[in-house]
């Protein structure tokens, strides 16, 4: 231990390696998007030690083989630990079980077919029950397509003032509501992908008093923003926090997503259902996409927020007033995570390994998209000035991300590569 | 009149685009129509053109389909004296895989001054404004916004019933798809009109939607009541493909319930107007015997269309600086 090097991290907060549940990837077949090397290099920067990757990749990861391609080029090219989510159906079609067993055992530490839902109840039912036997969640993207049509933006206020087609709560809360009733007849263990609604927290909530098998994720994007982000510099403003929309002009298509970004009543939900535990976890949706997916008319552009490298800023604005606590937030970033994915949770004890993230939660910036590690630029809060900071991220006593001037040490594989983006 | 106008334009900054009326004060929208008025005179001398606009280039964007504001804009920029170019989606590079941007980059690089866009897409002009370097007409986008038919309907309000303000306007149909209801919304509410929205409640979504942007509005799915004393029937046209989206049972029944007919126009105020933004299904949203009856204004629209967009082009040219 003699010739071990002291990290000195006065005034920051030293918490085990965030856990991802759900962010996208896109290697294979979306490489102009982001890669594994870099979104796991996002990843770092954003004190992620462990990232889940949604298999909405192209082709999909619906096979044991596509399961450990990816897995391969993880362990050349990621910074951080990536762990796959497979498909629930073949080619997410929503039509035929993937095999299941097999992919669990090549590594998935669940299912979705997320950017669609699991619509066919049916197979969502199937899916459920055969999950039983792997011990593995079915995570599931509830938009009922039927009720969201062409919805680009949170039906109501905002939609109907920009003449933008919505996408209402319902179409959200009626497949919770579903999944609700499938989770108790079969005891499969369901997940809730990026909760977005008031409706969704108490659904959620009932269905936890009664002891179904349920658990949820919420984003830093739906705990912080709101629709009122989409009419920019023409909204009203009164929120008095510490990130203004009016720096966007209207329609920013930075601020299209998937769910949509709601009404303020649904933000204050999301953030209270966190609290109490109703809503399991905080996930990024991490979602990059190219400027020409983004800088075109609203209805045509990508749904997706590039969210690795914002995240722990966006979710210190919750704590510096006082909305949520520290150690909560922590909590539904690491150990909450951790369970959910059936993943060994992180320790911080003497003699363990050292997988952490050490953050200042006092120094102020400014966000810039433009320096992302993530190919994916694409942020509504480009621009911002934030407080709270990633310093270091630390995997098994390896640096995988080290900001500049952050004392001086080994530097691993992430430190380089950060160097590099920031030379650009 | 015309005096007083340029003292009032002169102490505002000069406005670079026209994307909705949300932004229109009640004194822009008079100046509106002041400009208006000199250039319908304009429009019934011999040589129906002033040189306003020579050597300058309008670009009309027609990415969506369109008759009159079309060939409203076109005859108002070359009743400027403006070199203008019209392009529509089929003929161009769009057919092509081209994007908005790119070809808002050609036509700049192209030396155009002003871009007049229709956009089936909502918010398209304010993409088209954030990378051109002149300025945006939004000549209809989506279900957003259409400032120049608003603008034209309350200068046709004002010549036919001489104020706007206390009016009571009934706006009758399709609301919810309807970018022409939206710019009247702010515009009426700027000039203080009292506007009544009437529909069947599936082409208009929740009363709160609307209340919280127009607060003085008030929301009615009975015609016949909403009707009584109104100074203004606005008819907007029913597209037929919300009947396959299952917005409505059949067009026979919405026809009964909110078409504009001779009896429901006689509960209104004997002055009052009948409008209509066009194109028109006679016989499903507005009879034809009220289309045709004195207390139609729907031609004066048309016609008050040209003097508008002349006088939005004048304005954002530079207004009093230039002499007609």
């Amino acid at each position: 231990m003699g010739d071990a090097e002291v990290i000195d991290a006065s005034g920051c907060c030293v918490a085990p390696g965030f856990i991802d549940l759900h962010c996208h990837l896109r290697e294979p077949g979306q490489e102009e998007k982001e890669t594994i090397a870099t979104g796991t290099a996002a990843a770092a920067r954003g004190g992620f030690t462990t990232v889940c990757a949604m298999p909405n990749t192209e082709p999909a990861i619906d096979t044991a083989a596509a399961v450990r391609n990816l897995l391969d080029i993880a362990r050349r090219e990621a910074v951080v630990h990536v762990r796959p989510i497979a498909a629930v159906t073949i080619g997410r079609q929503g039509k035929t079980l993937t095999e299941m067993a097999e992919l669990a055992e090549a590594g998935a530490i669940g299912f979705s077919d997320d950017g669609s839902p699991v619509w066919d109840p049916h197979i969502m039912r199937q899916a459920l029950q055969y999950s039983r036997m792997l011990g593995r969640p079915i995570m599931n993207h509830c938009e009922d397509r039927a009720l969201v049509g062409n919805g680009v933006v949170n039906e109501g206020v905002v939609s109907t003032r920009l003449g933008l087609p919505g996408w209402p709560a319902a179409g959200e809360e009626a497949m919770v509501a579903r999944d609700i009733a499938l989770a108790e007849l079969t005891g499969g263990h369901v997940h809730i992908c990026h909760v977005s609604t008031a409706g969704s927290v108490r659904l959620i909530a009932e269905a936890k008093a009664r002891g179904v098998n349920i658990t949820a994720e919420v984003t830093p994007h739906h705990l912080v923003l709101t629709d009122q982000w989409v009419l920019g510099c023409m909204c009203a403003d009164n929120s008095g926090g510490p990130l203004s929309p009016k720096m966007l002009m209207p329609y920013d298509t930075r601020t299209k997503v998937n769910p949509p970004l709601r009404r303020e009543e649904d933000r204050q939900a999301l953030i209270e259902g966190l609290r109490d535990g109703i809503i399991d976890c905080i996930a990024t949706d991490h979602a990059p996409h190219t400027l020409v997916d983004k800088e075109v008319e609203y209805g045509q552009a990508a749904f997706g927020i590039s969210a690795l490298e914002t995240a722990l800023p966006l979710l210190l604005t919750l704590v510096n007033s006082a909305r949520l606590d520290l150690i909560g937030l922590i909590t539904a970033l690491t150990v909450n995570p951790a369970r959910i994915a059936g993943i060994k949770p992180i320790s911080l004890g003497l003699g363990d390994p050292a997988t952490l993230t050490i953050f200042d939660p006092q120094v102020t910036w400014t966000i810039s998209a433009a320096k992302f590690a993530s190919k994916g630029k694409n942020t509504p809060v480009d621009g911002q000035k934030v407080q709270g900071q990633v310093m270091l991220t630390m995997i098994e006593g390896r640096c995988v991300f080290r900001r500049e001037g952050f004392g001086k040490g080994t530097g691993g594989r992430a430190s380089r590569l950060e160097g590099v983006l920031d030379e650009e | 009149m015309t005096g007083h106008g340029t003292a009032t334009m002169l102490e505002r900054p000069q406005r670079r685009h026209v994307l909705d009326l949300d932004d229109f004060s009640r004194e822009e929208i008079e100046q509106v129509f002041r400009a208006a008025e000199m250039m319908k005179e304009v429009l019934t001398r011999a040589i129906k053109q002033v040189p306003v606009l020579r050597g300058k280039t309008v670009v009309n964007l027609f990415w969506e389909a369109s008759t009159r504001t079309r060939v409203s804009f076109e005859l108002a920029a070359k009743s400027l004296s403006a070199n203008v170019v019209s392009m529509t989606a089929a003929g161009s590079s769009v057919s092509k895989g081209e994007s908005l941007l790119d070809t808002v980059r050609t036509l700049q690089a192209l030396g155009a001054d002003f871009i007049v866009i229709r956009h089936s897409e909502s918010g398209a002009p304010y993409l088209v404004a954030q990378h051109f370097r002149g300025s945006v007409l939004n000549a209809g986008d989506g279900r957003h916004a259409h400032p120049s038919q608003a603008l034209l309907d309350l200068f046709t309000i004002r010549e036919r019933l001489g104020t706007i303000e206390g009016r009571k306007v009934v706006i009758i149909g399709d609301i919810l798809h309807s970018r022409v209801a939206r710019s009247n919304l702010w515009g009426l509410q700027t000039m203080g009109a009292h506007v009544v929205l009437c529909a069947p409640p599936t082409l208009l979504g929740a009363e709160a939607w609307w209340k919280q942007t127009w607060p003085g509005i008030e929301i009615s799915y009975d015609l016949d009541e909403a009707v009584k004393g109104a100074d203004v029937l606005m008819a907007l046209r029913l597209q037929r493909e919300r009947m396959q989206a299952g917005l409505l049972p059949s067009l026979r029944e919405y026809s009964r319930h909110f078409a504009l007919t001779a009896e429901r126009v006689a509960r209104a105020r004997p002055e009052a107007l009948v409008m209509h933004p066009g194109p028109m299904n006679e016989g499903i949203e507005i009879m034809p015997d009220v289309v045709t009856s004195p207390q139609s204004a729907i031609e004066e629209q048309v016609t008050n269309g040209v003097a508008i967009r002349m006088a939005l082009l004048y304005l954002l040219a530079g207004g009093s600086q230039i002499s007609l």
